[in-house]
Parts: C-alpha cells; sequence; structure tokens
C-alpha cells in the first residue's frame, strides 16, 4: 500500500529548473546573513525556517542536542502522577494554532483511520473498531509550553496497544501523526509505548468534543501539550525523522516531561 | 564564635586561595560567564513568560526580551541554561575546593551586620580594601549563590515535572515551581541592580574583576590595602 504520508500528486521536476535563479539567490541571501554572525541577532525571526544565521543554526544544534537529553531522561516505567476526578477541568482548555471557532468538526461516521510506514496490517480502522479495543484512562496533568495547565482525564486505546495489535515495528524511532487540521506531529517510539500515552477517544466519560479531537487525538503525560495532536487521519511508523508543525517553527522536538 | 581560652593569638595560616591576585583568572572567567548566561537567561525567561503570565498584567515590554517570540526565547533559555549550570558548578567546586567561599563570605556576626548597615546609612562605607567584603555585601553574594542553585533547581522541576515529580510535589505543584522560579528570578534581578550599581559607583572593582586586583603576598598577615602594582 502507498504511503498516506505521500503527496497524491508530485510537482513537476521541471519546476525546480524554472525558478534556479530564484533558488539561487535565496542561498545568496541566506549565506550574507549568515556572515553577520553574532551581529545577525536581531535579525532572527523564529517563524523563519530557512534561518541559517550562525546563531539560528547553534540554538537549533543545542535544541538537536537537548532532544538527546530529554531521551536519556526518559523513564519508560516512570508514571506521570495521575489525580483525582473531581480535580479535573470540565471542559477542558481549547488550545490549536487558530481559534476555537475556526474548529472543522470531523464526521465520525465517514472517518478512517489510515496506517503507514513500518506497520505489517496496513488496514485503516474505524471508529467502531476502535471503539472495541481494550481501554484505559489517565486522569493527568495537561502542560503547555506557554506555562499553564489544568488536570484531564483521558480514556482510549493505549497507543502501545495498537501498536502492538497492527504489528508495528516497535523497534522504529518515530511513530508520526496526520490529523485533519494540517497539524503534523511526531514522538520517539519510547514515549509512544509508555502506558500512559492513549489514542483518546473520551474526554470525563464523554465522546470527545468536537474542539477537543473527535473522534481521536492524542494524548500522553509525558509530552507538553503541542505533542498532543487532535482529530487524527493517518499513524505512520518510521525511522526517518518526521518532525511537526511546531518544531519547523523553532519549537524543541522532544518536548517531554 | 567563642574563642577557648587555652588558644594561642597566632595568625592561622592562610589557605592557597587568599595568595596571589585577589580575584585569580579562573574566577574572572567564571564571573563573566555567569554574567552573560545570566542576562540570557533572565532576557529570555522574560519571553517565555510573557505567553502565560504569573502575575495578572504583568508583562515584560518586547524591547527587553531576548527572542522575538516564545520559541525563540525558548531557544536561547534551553541553550543558556546548561552554560549557567556548567559555569555554576565549576564555581561551586573552585570556591569549595580552594577554601575561597568560606574564606570571602564567612563568618557573618551580627554586630558586623550592624555596623554595615549602620555605616551605609551614614553614606561612611569604606571600600578602599577590596580584599575584604563587608556583612551585608556577603549575605549578598551567598543569597545570589543561593537563587541561582534555587532556579536550576525549580528549572530542573518545569522542564521534567513527570520525571522529577517528586521535585514538583516538593515546590507546590507546577504552578509553584513556576513561581519559585519567578521569585527567583526576581532575586537575581534585584541583586544585578545593586551589584552593578556599586561596581560603577566604585570603578576599581570592576576593573579588578577584569585585571585581577590586588596582589596578597604570603608574607603579609593581612590582606593589602591598596593594590601593587
Amino acid at each position: 500500500m502507498r504511503s498516506p504520508f505521500r503527496p497524491s500528486v508530485v510537482p513537476d521536476a521541471g519546476i525546480l529548473d524554472d525558478h534556479r535563479p530564484l533558488v539561487r539567490q535565496i542561498e545568496r541571501r541566506g549565506l550574507l546573513r549568515g556572515g553577520l554572525s553574532l551581529g545577525a541577532l536581531t535579525m532572527l525571526t523564529g517563524c523563519d525556517v530557512t534561518d541559517t544565521s550562525a546563531v539560528g543554526r547553534a540554538l537549533r544544534a543545542v535544541s538537536d542536542f537537548n532532544d538527546g537529553v530529554q531521551a536519556a531522561l526518559f523513564d519508560p516505567q516512570k508514571l506521570a502522577p495521575e489525580y483525582p476526578a473531581s480535580q479535573v477541568l470540565k471542559p477542558p482548555r481549547f488550545n490549536a494554532y487558530y481559534d476555537v471557532e475556526d474548529v472543522k468538526p470531523v464526521d465520525g461516521d465517514a472517518w478512517r483511520l489510515e496506517l503507514g510506514g513500518l506497520v505489517s496490517d496496513k488496514r485503516s480502522w474505524t471508529r467502531r473498531q476502535i471503539a472495541d479495543l481494550p481501554e484505559r484512562e489517565i486522569i493527568v496533568r495537561h502542560v503547555c509550553v506557554e506555562g499553564w495547565d489544568y488536570i484531564g482525564q483521558w480514556s482510549g486505546v493505549p497507543l502501545r496497544a495498537f501498536l502492538e495489535r497492527i504489528g508495528a515495528d516497535l523497534t522504529a524511532k518515530y511513530v508520526a501523526f496526520r490529523t485533519a487540521d494540517d497539524y503534523p506531529s511526531s514522538i520517539d517510539m519510547a514515549s509512544a509505548l509508555h502506558p500512559q500515552t492513549l489514542l483518546a477517544t473520551r474526554y470525563a466519560g464523554e465522546t470527545l468534543p468536537d474542539p477537543y479531537g473527535y473522534p481521536l487525538r492524542l494524548r500522553t503525560a509525558v509530552k507538553l501539550g503541542y505533542k498532543n495532536p487532535k482529530w487524527i487521519t493517518a499513524i505512520e511508523v518510521t525511522n526517518a525523522y518526521p518532525g511537526g508543525y511546531w518544531e519547523r517553527r523553532g519549537f524543541n522536538w522532544f518536548a517531554g516531561l | 564564635m567563642s574563642e577557648s581560652p587555652g588558644a594561642a593569638r597566632t595568625v592561622p595560616p592562610q589557605p592557597k586561595a587568599l595568595l596571589g591576585r585577589l580575584h585569580p583568572w579562573p574566577v574572572r572567567i567564571m564571573h563573566w560567564t555567569n554574567a552573560a548566561a545570566m542576562v540570557v537567561l533572565i532576557g529570555s525567561g522574560w519571553g517565555i513568560y510573557d505567553d502565560s503570565v504569573i502575575l495578572h498584567g504583568v508583562y515584560f515590554p518586547k524591547a527587553i526580551r531576548i527572542g522575538s517570540w516564545a520559541a525563540e526565547s525558548l531557544l536561547w533559555h534551553f541553550a543558556a541554561m546548561w552554560v549557567l549550570a556548567a559555569n555554576g558548578a565549576a564555581y561551586l567546586i573552585y570556591g569549595l575546593a580552594t577554601g575561597r567561599l568560606r574564606e570571602r563570605l564567612l563568618p557573618i556576626r551580627p554586630r558586623d551586620i550592624v555596623l554595615t548597615v549602620r555605616d551605609t546609612l551614614r553614606l561612611k562605607l569604606a571600600h578602599e580594601d577590596l580584599t575584604t567584603y563587608n556583612a551585608v555585601q556577603k549575605i549578598l553574594y551567598i543569597v545570589a549563590i543561593l537563587a541561582g542553585i534555587s532556579q536550576v533547581v525549580s528549572g530542573l522541576a518545569i522542564w521534567k515535572p513527570v520525571q522529577f515529580s517528586g521535585l514538583v510535589a516538593l515546590l507546590g505543584g507546577f504552578q509553584g515551581a513556576r513561581l519559585v522560579h519567578f521569585a527567583g528570578m526576581a532575586i537575581l534581578v534585584g541583586f544585578l541592580a545593586i551589584h552593578v550599581a556599586l561596581a560603577l559607583l566604585v570603578p576599581r572593582t570592576l576593573w579588578a574583576m577584569l585585571t585581577g586586583g590586588p596582589v596578597r603576598r604570603p608574607s603579609s598577615p593581612g590582606p593589602l590595602k591598596e593594590a601593587v602594582r
């Protein structure tokens, strides 16, 4: 089966030839900015993936190094603290790269979960099939990179059980997600196999409301909030670094708690 | 400290840290490394803080933040933290191993505190001798060192609240840890304001931290009053 992550229409190779002068111009500009070195500090713009200044590169190199440190610090046996149901925030706090009014609900009946990558059984899943899987509930703290937090009560199939069920290569490095709101995300395999990492379908015992990722979202107690993609449409197991929406904009990839 | 009647009144042998320059080169390197790391951590910390403030209505203006938005501030913060932690650890190990920390910062006698405060209020603060700290200086430096250690510990709790969940509980939960981290910043900024203001008032101290300051000879019973050139 063809990977669901491959674009259906591949761009014409001739495009590169047509735009070669422009590409070269961009590279030259990047060199100039890089040459400014420390002086380029004030020119740093985080939204800019092509930030090739020496400082920008150095900072991202440290961020990559921090990914490794965090992976080493991560204890797969260590459970996040759980809390009594009385502390659960209802409804949970909404957060995305757009406002809650702009949420586009997903049609649960038409929805399918596609699978790709290092998985032996790549058949897609319906909502009903996922509902038949064994479930776990966690009442854990959600920590946003911005600094706020709340206690949430999430239920769904543990990602580990799901990965085992579909015959995923559990020695692969990454589990990547694609979502209906175009918010690609990925986590390391060790965190994916953590007992408090769920493919959540319910919040506080109720079917997940639209703004929080109906019909299926990731909820892991061992990552910052932005590592919990909502409205998941495809999962891929891979050894090629998949990155993510905020990671591409300069946020740390591992983002472990 | 009580003196036993039998103790001979001899000048105690000076620890090695007392010899040579007032600020030996390792201290100077660590001082300026720490200064740079602290400035970056404070400025980038303000950028991170502004995304979700602790004190309602308290924001740090963009002009004094490091990083044009949260992602950049975070990159700076999580890079400079290694510099601060490694440099701070080296400073503490050096200070303890050479006896310098104890020699410079202890003892602090209540009588000395009263004297220093009185002299300060009368604008008679003595600073011709750079080689000894008055009681208030000692307290300020100890507070700054403890605040620095507290920043590393509370920072670790905020960074890894699951891996170090015990630490988070000790600090009163996740927001408690943030508050401790914020308070530590406030203390360090306060220290910095006093420290820099006084260094500018007595520029010789600034010069000493660049060049090493007065030389202290093994033969002299006490620290020299003036720089030997």
